[in-house]
């Protein structure tokens, strides 16, 4: 299988979030960024798995600066063969699923994996908006991929229940959590890394469609009332009279 | 054990100084940990045994000889990454942190660098993967401080030599699969052997009632007319400078591990601190607190600095002896003082196996002593600065 994983940076969850031009730009200093978890834990270590049941190929693909090469590399220790890096500094979701569309047109790849989103804009966006750029199928917050011949099963996880999918032909899926479990690079993975293809690409020429007006952050966390169990009442009371919310 | 929430601290910036491989081998280590071994950890620490079932995930971690060439089954890495696993498993716990540096610079680095050929390939791929754990005896009940002094000693029989003695307080000896003994020849010389379970005359009697390094297994090793074969004597050094030198490079890793116990009591006490109210304000918001913090950032800081130039200097074949002793030394004393506020800052709660503080600080008790004591390493500063030997 000719696989194809979608990594892209995203701070690391302990990262103190502020904002700087008038709440217009996010301030990266002193964030350290991670793999986005949905595509390290999920979608690369299933495209990982496939090539190790089915043999093939997996490449990631990355679309931003050279400040994404350290989390790059580890995907690739983690067991991508190879990678591709876009270069382009930013873009917003249309932007960057266009020069993955660009990319993976004419290089055959039977699956197109991406997380379900990236932790820090949870826009869900590219992955539909590669399927649909290239014209494929595409299958959304999947918990389960089995390939069984060329059909492909994907579960999903509903409200209430679990979908169960069939697709054949190549196509574009998102990974939820579930889907694989998180691998651990080890040190054989790493120094391998080193000489891995990493090759760097000319981004084509595409307009934004959105643009950030402005962040603001969330109200900060109330603090927390403890109710003692033997009193629900107590519960009952401060949930109507005090949060009114029953 | 609760959560282990351990973040990394890095007040000036010493980061930007890695690579970007070195971040990754630390956080990949810091990962297996949080995965692997916090959760049992305590456990391992109550029970007073190694988790032997780890030893797996420490070799694939880069645990066991990371800078020993890739020909020998090593990761052919620098000093600074071999420095940086060490203080992530120390960060968890100093006995994971001793058996990883028993088996890399006690037992893999004498027979890489005073082994034959045949040695290490026999040896150094199958010690790299887990294989094999190995075990160094120098110390001997009547010689801690002066190893010079042993006893334990071979006779050459020809076709074989025969080995007399014991070792005691060996780390990794009850379970190990091969041991490298220090023990003089007829004339009085140091050399290394090759010692492997199950020669015959050749135990490893466990040593039980440490309060210290718990999780980490100690024991004896007990020559009773060992007949070794000729070709287990490493020839490339002889002395009682080829064990120092090992010891240096052990006592490197120390160094650099005792700032990981270090960073786990700060981090543990800085997150409770800033959660833990009193007098309706947290405890993080008193004067007498902030100076037990202030001051512990303020001296992990000063040791990071020491030991990243240490890394420097090794990497490059210049750290002298003196000098590594001086790190192993003054980091050690910062970490068992850190340990000893960390848990004042906790309370009550410092005593407690929920937070990991009185592990360090008990483990921190055989790491002020072992590989020469607080006191050896402050002669061995002494004499180096001032040319007299103030050991005899
Ligand atoms: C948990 C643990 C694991 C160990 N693992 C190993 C191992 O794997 N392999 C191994 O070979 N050894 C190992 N050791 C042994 C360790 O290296 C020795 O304990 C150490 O060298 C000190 O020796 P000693 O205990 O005999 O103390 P001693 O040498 O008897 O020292 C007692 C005290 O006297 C002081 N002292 C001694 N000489 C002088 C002097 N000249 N001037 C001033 N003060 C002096 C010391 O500083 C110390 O405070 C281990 C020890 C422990 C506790």
């Amino acid at each position: 299988m000719k696989i194809l994983v979608c990594i892209s940076k995203a701070p690391d969850t302990t990262s103190r979030i502020a904002f700087t031009d008038n709440n217009t730009k996010f301030d990266e200093n002193g964030v350290q960024y991670i793999v986005n978890p949905y595509d390290e834990w999920y979608a690369l270590v299933k495209g990982i798995e496939l090539k190790e049941t089915l043999g093939g190929n997996v490449t990631t693909i990355t679309v931003g600066g050279s400040d994404n090469e350290p989390i790059i590399r580890k995907a690739l220790a983690i067991g991508a063969d190879d990678a591709v890096r876009v270069d382009l500094e930013t873009g917003d979701s249309f932007v960057v699923a266009s020069q993955i569309a660009a990319y993976a047109k004419d290089q055959g790849f039977d699956l197109i994996l991406c997380g379900k989103e990236t932790i820090n804009y949870n826009s869900s966006l590219v992955g539909g908006m590669v399927a649909e750029m290239l014209n494929m199928p595409y299958l959304s917050l999947a918990t389960s991929l089995t390939m069984e011949g060329s059909t492909a099963v994907i579960e999903r996880e509903v409200q209430g229940g679990v979908e169960v999918l069939e697709v054949t032909g190549p196509f574009v899926l998102s990974a939820a959590k579930g889907l694989a479990e998180q691998r651990i690079p080890n040190m054989r993975g790493i120094m391998a890394a080193r000489t891995k293809p990493l090759n760097v690409i000319a981004a084509i020429s595409v307009d934004q469609t959105a643009e950030i007006v402005s962040y603001t952050l969330p109200a900060p966390k109330g603090a927390c009332k403890y109710v003692d169990a033997d009193h629900p009442e107590e519960l009952i009371r401060l949930l109507h009279e005090d949060a009114k919310v029953i | 054990m609760r959560t282990d929430l351990y973040q990394g601290h890095d007040y000036y910036l010493m980061d930007e100084w890695l690579t970007e491989e070195h971040k990754l081998i630390r956080d990949t280590a810091r990962a297996w940990i949080k995965k692997e071994v916090s959760p049992i950890i305590e456990e391992a620490f109550e029970q007073g045994k190694f988790p032997k079932h780890l030893i797996k995930g420490l070799a694939e971690i880069g645990g066991f000889g990371p800078y020993i060439p890739e020909q020998y089954g090593g990761a052919g890495l620098d000093q600074i990454s071999y420095g940086l696993l060490m203080q992530e498993l120390e960060r968890c716990d100093s006995g994971l942190r001793s058996t990883s540096s028993v088996q890399s610079s006690l037992v893999m680095y004498p027979i890489w660098k005073y082994g034959t050929e045949e040695q290490r390939m026999k040896y150094l791929p199958k010690l790299a993967a887990g294989e094999f754990v190995g075990c160094f005896g120098l110390t001997e009940p009547d010689h801690g401080s002066n190893p010079g002094g042993m006893i334990t000693n071979f006779k050459d029989m020809g076709d074989h030599y025969l080995l007399n003695g014991a070792k005691m307080w060996i780390s990794n000896a009850p379970f190990a699969d091969i041991a490298v003994v220090w023990a003089k020849d007829e004339t009085g010389r140091i050399h290394g052997l090759v010692v492997e379970r199950g020669m015959e005359g050749f135990t490893t009697p466990t040593m039980t009632g440490k309060w210290s390094l718990r999780a980490s297994d100690t024991g004896e090793l007990i020559f009773d007319n060992v007949k070794v074969p000729k070709e287990n004597l490493l020839p490339g050094r002889s002395g009682l400078g080829a064990p120092l030198s090992c010891l240096d490079s052990a006592r490197y890793g120390i160094a650099w591990g005792a700032i990981g116990a270090a960073l786990d009591c700060y981090d543990v006490a800085l997150r409770y601190a800033k959660e833990r109210q009193q007098f309706g304000r947290p405890i993080a918001a008193f004067q007498l607190q902030q100076k037990k913090l202030a001051e512990m950032i303020t001296e992990i800081t000063k040791a990071q600095l020491l030991t990243y130039r240490l890394g420097q200097l090794r990497n490059d074949g210049r750290a002298t002896s003196a000098q590594i002793s001086m790190a192993k030394r003054n980091n050690v004393d910062m970490a068992i003082h850190i340990a000893r506020e960390a848990r004042q800052i906790l309370g009550g709660m410092g005593i407690i196996n929920e937070y990991p503080i009185m592990r360090h600080m008990m483990n921190l008790e055989s790491v002020i002593t072992y590989e020469g004591t607080h006191d050896i390493h402050l002669l061995i500063t002494g004499m180096d600065i001032t040319g007299e030997n103030a050991f005899s």
